[in-house]
């Protein structure tokens, strides 16, 4: 109705070009270097104080991201988990309740629109998770089907608690059954009193567990958590997006948008990937009822594939951001750079490459041209890359279960 | 049930272009099923009794004859359709200078010589531009990406027609005006503004469009296409008299036609279409399936959503398929009489369509969901040629009214009905005085009705706008305009398909020679 639109524009401020999360008063506490970025329209942290003090709270004890931006949809009503599977690459059709799945969504041409995540709330109750706004593609996809879809992006706050010793932080923060939770499994509690859902899943390849709760009382299990370490019991630090970049490149997942163009932002028709062009074939399932790129996949499935998103080391010390490939030392082109970070714990240059593969064969060589500062003196040279066909990191405790205490 | 032969085809429908498409199949040597929910073949070519004594075509009314090159190929002949005389058009006026509209001449009081030529090279210029435009007709419209052969012989012979066919002038000529609306090219052409109303009735007649609209020169060349091939003529017997001759010729070609057996839906396994399933719960397989049916019926209604990609999906239900043109049949008392025509003349299609503004105005109305107050009307009387249609002494009219949108703000209940018909009535009124006293009977059929009676989702005649973004490759939606849909097995033969609506079974025609030739290369 116009009148909604128009109170909403009213409550709209202007001045207020990105919107403060309701974890916002403690985030702005914490993050001294105020350096923020624009995340689906929120206001989020780059980075709180120092960055490597950040990757290693992720990495060696407890880390604590807000992740409300995150675009969220509640799915339910009678044709919901038939909307789901015709949505995702992914056989979800047997997902049970308390369960989590990481899906893909592509066009009709077959294209990643975005990866995501189904939550299976309770019984034909679900919650989409992805990076990017999706709800245009939501309602595109419900045609013709009884399901309610309802945008909830700004009615859930969430943080997302990651690293060795975020089970036993989080059990000392008053979540008892936090040992119970195998990866991908999801609880419903109380924490001090609200309700709490609490998710064994993440985007650092460590243990680590997502917390959701209602805005109102998001502050409180801010609080609840970070009492742990005000009582001496663990360290627990705020980490930014730049901390994230760092460990989801390690642990080998890809960001949609940044490691490639998203099918409907893409404009030029080669700037597109299919899931087995970005290493998501293992979560397409051509077995299974018909859904959304079908067709397009079983087409491309028969014929050598192009391009693969390659998680790619590179040798040497100096940042290939942005480079350029090459079949060999200044040899032919064969793909970019599309994002890189240095690895504090594996010591190297780690990065996703979007790499050309003629004949449908990985290059046998692949090699990095790197533009480099000496003193604002630009200069060129070459490093070897190597491919990397499992994540560039990994430890047993992300899966171990019940997980270990530290 | 028996296993289905592999040569087995099932087509939902049984209208002019299902026909059409069976007896090409079956004489290609496939084994036919046409299935037909109405009690009667024909679709909207049916010949209906509105009243005790009086019958009438259902849905069109008039036609030019079918594509010749498709009689050629069944081997009938024009001669069989029985059709009679040559219809010409008279636009009404109401002082009574009415003009006589021919194929290529025009007679009338108040006329220019000037004006008279101009319509002579007006037509000639266009029916060449129609020629020019065939050969894309009859072939499956060319992909403009992964072409196969047909398709660049397709554009070749497009190419060559107009660049060789045309000239260079008049190719220019072509390339230009193909895409703009035949309102600035009447202006252009044409000084008298009553000659100018009544040729813009035809290129908007049938569309949600006035002259102004874009694309308006497209749909009148599709109109061409049909005036080049035959005269504007009714069958004796009515529509239904076409239908007929299709029915009994289908079936001497072995092709076994159902009625009153509709379609629930289109059975699918694993992304290939494997029969249908009737309303009644009986099922039937085949290899090939043929939807004569519009595209909305077709996917949104016959298959479920999820064996289609949402996208196409979602594409296929934003086509624009909302009809604007009720039907009016009225069972007369005796002949009317029309200010400064002779009774000789009612044989004629009679047009109310004064001048360009007057159609356009009567176009804006539809824009926002209300009738015209002053509607274009086309009148025939089809009893005046054939006495089987009417008690004698009496007469049937049949009566087009444009606009009358379905999707009237108020819906079409009986007191718009009334209405509508009111504002119809004195319009005609104005031409043929006291016309109303001669009513016996009439029935009103709205965009509403003609998609409860037909199955035709909007109740759009074409089976969807005939404007530029919804032709050729783009019929009904790029991706399933080449006749054969993502459900492999699946194909379109209406008019849903490409070149789109008109009594004319090139859609079916193609679908035909498409599924032929897909099936030869496996």
């Amino acid at each position: 109705m116009p009148s909604t639109i128009i109170q909403d524009i009213n409550q709209h401020n202007f001045h207020e070009v990105l919107k403060p999360t309701p974890f916002h008063p403690r985030v702005d506490h914490d993050c001294l270097t105020k350096n923020w970025m624009d995340w689906n329209g929120y206001l989020t942290a780059r980075t709180y104080d120092t960055l490597a003090a950040e990757y290693f709270a992720i990495r060696s004890s407890c880390s604590v991201m807000d992740l409300t931006p995150m675009g969220k949809y509640r799915i339910n009503g009678p044709d919901a988990n038939k909307f789901l599977n015709r949505l995702v690459t992914r056989d979800v059709s047997m997902l049970r309740p308390q369960r989590v799945s990481y899906v893909v969504m592509c066009n009709d041409e077959g294209k990643v629109l975005d990866d995501a995540t189904i939550f299976h709330l309770n019984e034909g109750d679900y919650r989409l998770c992805c990076q990017h706004h999706q709800l245009d593609w939501l309602m595109i996809s419900s045609l013709g089907m009884d399901v309610s879809i309802k945008e909830e992006t700004h009615d859930i706050a969430a943080l997302a608690v990651q690293g060795p010793t975020s089970a036993s932080a989080l059990k000392l923060a008053g979540i008892d059954e936090i040992g119970q939770l195998k990866p991908y499994d999801i609880l419903h509690t109380q924490l001090h009193g609200f309700e709490v859902m609490v998710s064994r899943t993440g985007y650092t390849g460590d243990l680590g567990y997502e917390l959701w709760t209602s805005p109102d009382n998001a502050l409180s299990m801010w609080d609840a958590i970070f009492e742990v370490k005000q009582k001496g019991f663990y360290d627990i630090r705020t980490i930014g997006l730049s901390a994230l970049e760092m460990v989801r490149i390690e642990a080998g997942f890809i960001l949609p948008g940044d490691d490639f163009n998203t099918a409907e932002t893409a404009i030029r028709a080669d700037r597109v990937r299919s899931p087995y062009e970005v290493g998501l074939g293992w979560v397409v399932n051509l077995d299974k009822p018909n859904f959304t790129g079908k067709r397009a996949l079983l087409d491309e499935k028969k014929k050598p594939i192009k391009r693969r998103l390659l998680r790619l080391e590179v040798s040497g010390n100096k940042a290939p951001q942005d480079s350029f490939l090459y079949a060999g030392k200044g040899g032919k082109r064969i793909g970019t750079i599309m994002t890189q970070i240095w690895s504090p714990i594996l010591k190297a240059n780690l990065a996703m490459a979007d790499v050309e593969f003629a004949g449908g064969s990985q290059p046998s060589e692949i090699w990095a041209e790197i533009y480099y500062q000496k003193e604002l003196e630009w200069r060129v040279s070459w490093a070897k890359g190597k491919v990397w066909n499992k994540p560039f990191w990994s430890h047993p405790r992300r899966s171990a279960s019940p997980p270990d205490s530290y | 049930m028996t296993k289905p032969s592999e040569n087995s085809v099932i087509i939902i429908g049984a209208g002019h272009n299902g026909l059409v498409c069976a007896i090409y199949l079956s004489i290609a040597g496939y084994k036919v099923r046409v299935l037909e929910a109405q009690d009667i073949a024909g679709g909207g070519a049916v010949t209906s009794e509105f009243a005790a004594g009086f019958k009438i075509s259902g849905l069109a009314h008039l036609f030019h004859g079918l594509d010749p090159e498709i009689l050629k190929d069944i081997g009938m002949q024009s001669a069989d359709f029985e059709l009679g005389p040559e219809i010409k058009t008279i636009a009404l006026a109401a002082n009574g200078n009415h003009l006589l509209i021919g194929k290529d001449s025009v007679t009338g009081a108040g006329l220019s010589e000037e004006d008279k030529q101009a319509y002579k090279e007006f037509k000639q210029e266009y029916y060449d531009f129609a020629k020019a435009l065939k050969p894309l007709l009859l072939n499956k419209p060319p992909r403009l990406k992964n072409m196969d052969k047909a398709d660049k012989f397709t554009f070749a012979k497009m190419g060559w027609g107009l660049r060789f066919g045309l000239g260079v002038d008049a190719m220019r000529e072509f390339l230009r005006v193909g895409g703009i609306n035949i309102y600035d090219v009447l202006n252009e052409k044409i000084e008298n503004s009553h000659l100018k109303g009544a040729i813009s009735v035809d290129a908007v007649m049938g569309h949600h469009m006035g002259p102004r609209t874009p694309t308006t020169v497209l749909t009148y060349l599709t109109r061409l296409n049909g005036e080049a091939q035959g005269n504007l003529s009714a069958p004796k017997n009515g529509m239904g008299r076409v239908t007929e001759l299709l029915v009994n010729y289908a079936e001497s070609k072995g092709v076994e036609i159902q009625c009153g057996a509709t379609v629930k839906k289109i059975l699918i396994d694993e992304g290939k279409a494997t029969g249908v399933e009737l309303v009644s719960g009986e099922q039937y397989k085949a290899p090939l399936i043929v939807s004569n049916a519009d595209a909305k019926s077709t996917f949104l209604k016959m298959i479920d959503v999820c064996e289609l990609d949402a996208m196409f999906a979602k594409r296929i239900n934003t086509t624009r398929t909302h009809g604007s043109v009720a039907k009016f049949h009225f069972a007369l008392d005796g002949l009317p009489e029309f200010v400064g025509l002779e009774a000789s003349d009612l044989g004629n299609r009679m047009l109310i369509a004064p001048d360009m503004r007057y159609v356009e105005h009567a176009f804006n109305h539809s824009k926002y969901k209300e009738f015209s107050t002053e509607p274009v009307i086309e009148i025939i009387f089809p009893s005046v040629h054939d006495d089987s249609l009417a008690p004698p002494g009496r007469h049937v009219m049949s009566v087009l009214a444009t606009f009358a949108p379905y999707n009237l703000k108020n819906g079409w209940d009986e007191q718009e009905r009334r209405q509508f018909t009111n504002v119809v009535l004195k319009s005609i009124d104005e031409y043929a005085p006291g016309i109303t006293s001669k009513i016996i009977a009439s029935e009103l059929v709205t965009p509403i009705d003609i998609e409860n009676k037909f199955k035709i989702s909007g109740g759009h005649w074409h089976h969807g706008e005939m404007t530029i973004d919804q032709s050729f490759m783009m019929r009904p939606i790029h991706g399933a305009a080449q006749y054969n849909t993502p459900i492999e097995g699946l194909f379109l033969c209406g008019a849903a398909a490409h070149p789109g609506g008109g009594i004319t079974g090139i859609p079916g025609r193609n679908a035909a020679k498409r599924i032929s030739s897909l099936d030869r290369a496996g």
